[in-house]
């Protein structure tokens, strides 16, 4: 009896004991291969991290689904913003001539762009489906650059890990990691179905990831930050969603 | 892997082997694998349906087809207020937004219950429980043997041998649960990740588009809720502290008792 219970109790002690090592040495390959997201403390961080991780190795290269012209949404909805800033409204009243983008951090040239100089570099465009958290959804063909244009054109440095990226709209901001921002359809958006941004879906200027849900696609942009550190901004938590409970990876 | 011991007693009242032991007066009724499962999958499923219905909240409407959102026409709403105001609901107020720690818990929870899901499975097959326990014998699929468990749930007569074994009633509802209704309610539910339906389209295409995969992962879980609901009614009717007992410590009392 003694015997069996000795035994069972090695059994059990090699198995967790093989069990943490394992999960130490996973922990260690996650953080080493860029796996962990920024908000992987807290009660939801290991599902965080596990749907980022998974998600990440899964969809390093693949595009989001694109749709055919006839399936745009004939209304693309303008969901409610907060009241528009004074400064906002000055840029609006001048048509937007005045808006700038800047781009700084880790690159070798800080830059700024107007709109029409963005719009100078060859266009693309994509149509793709807008996903709220919510539930909704609708279907647009977004004009643009890919972000990974301007990345180059800045010059941005290998070490950097993440782009931050931020809306003149207070506690509007977000940031992706290299592959996001790297990816084909990442872009910085200008145009809708042909036309102008409207303001209500984000103009003068937009960012869009359309493998992630909407609540990345952060509105009247203004500034990207390229770095490597996350500790600087906010929280530390990679953006603002994961402050007001929300996850900072929004893939699913 | 403990395996049942349950395969001991005769599944078939007719069977050659069919005298109740005299001598015990408990037996083993779940495995350790059945037991854990079960209850961690429990508390995954409560968390799950919580904060799906919290999510609902921010938007009560559901839709066909790939896209759907308030200047569409939907194919159902659900008559409750919504934590948005872009919602029309009629009611004068807006709910507080709660989406942020439900996405957390929801995808939390389904990570657990996919891992606990696959261990039931694995386990399962490898120890026997699914074909012993699960698998309905022919006989038992017959329609007239069918008909009977039915008419005999329905005239809410105590089942014999309900300790012992399964019915072919509850086989197949068991079956149904593990082997369609949870995985269609886990890929639905990856259906509607932007980043999953990248790798794979067929994923949502083949359901109609995204908000049809929204309206299904709707559907199914509330099958799942019914299911519970019958569930329990069930062990509710067989002694619920018996069944629970059973469910947690792995014994319990032979038929015999009951007699």
């Amino acid at each position: 009896m003694s015997k069996i219970s000795r035994r069972k109790m090695i059994t059990t002690g090699v198995a967790t004991a093989a069990g943490i090592s394992a999960l130490g040495v996973a922990a260690h390959l996650a953080t080493k291969y860029g796996l962990v997201p920024p908000d992987h403390g807290g009660l939801y961080g290991p599902g965080e991290t596990l749907t980022y991780a998974s998600l990440r190795l899964l969809t390093q290269h693949s595009m989001a689904r694109e749709f055919s012209r006839s399936q745009i949404s004939a209304r693309p909805l303008q969901n409610e913003v907060a009241p528009f800033s004074e400064e906002f409204k000055r840029f609006q009243a001048g048509k937007f001539i005045d808006w700038r983008l800047t781009v700084d951090g880790m690159v070798e040239r800080p830059s700024t762009f107007s709109v029409d100089q963005l719009k100078s570099y060859p266009s693309h465009s994509q149509i793709t489906e807008v996903v709220c958290e919510e539930g909704w959804s609708y279907i647009a063909e977004w004009n643009g650059i890919p972000l990974s244009y301007i990345l180059n054109l800045v010059g941005a440095h290998p070490q950097a890990k993440y782009v931050f990226y931020f809306s003149i709209e207070p506690d509007w901001w977000e940031s992706m990691d290299m592959a996001d921002a790297l990816h084909p359809q990442t872009f910085l958006t200008y145009g809708m179905n042909g036309d102008e941004l409207p303001v209500g879906n984000g103009g003068p200027l937009r960012m869009r990831l359309p493998r992630q849900l909407g609540y990345k696609s952060v509105k009247f942009l203004n500034r990207l930050i390229l770095t490597d550190d996350v500790k600087r901004f906010g929280k530390g938590l990679g953006s603002i969603s994961p402050e007001q409970g929300y996850a900072w990876y929004a893939g699913i | 892997m403990s395996t049942l011991p349950s395969a001991q007693v005769p599944i078939e009242p007719d069977a050659e082997n069919s005298s109740p032991p005299s001598q015990v007066v408990t037996m083993d009724r779940h495995s350790v694998l059945v037991r854990v499962t079960h209850w961690v999958i429990t508390l995954s499923f409560f968390a799950l349906v919580l904060s799906g219905g919290e999510i609902i909240v921010s938007h009560p409407r559901f839709y066909w087809g790939e896209t759907g959102n308030v200047l569409t026409k939907p194919l159902f709403k659900i008559p409750i207020p919504a934590s948005r105001n872009l919602v029309p609901t009629g009611y004068g107020y807006v709910l507080p937004d709660q989406n942020g720690w439900s996405r957390g818990l929801h995808f939390q929870s389904a990570w657990v219950l996919v891992g606990m899901g696959l261990l039931y499975v694995v386990g399962g097959i490898l120890s026997g429980h699914l074909r012993r326990n699960l698998l309905p014998g022919k006989r038992d699929l017959s329609w007239r043997s069918l008909v009977g468990v039915i008419t005999h749930h329905l005239r809410i007569q105590e089942t014999q041998g309900g300790l012992e074994s399964y019915n072919a009633l509850q086989r197949l509802t068991y079956l149904l649960v593990v082997f369609i209704l949870f995985p269609l309610v886990i890929w639905t539910g990856l259906a509607m990740s932007p980043a999953f339906d990248g790798v794979f389209p067929a994923t949502v295409n083949w359901l109609g588009g995204r908000q049809s995969a929204r309206t299904i992962h709707f559907f199914v879980s509330v099958a799942l809720v019914l299911f519970l609901f019958v569930h329990v009614a069930m062990v509710w009717r067989e002694g619920f502290v018996s069944r629970v007992r059973a469910m947690i410590t792995g014994r319990a009392a032979t038929g015999k008792e009951r007699a």
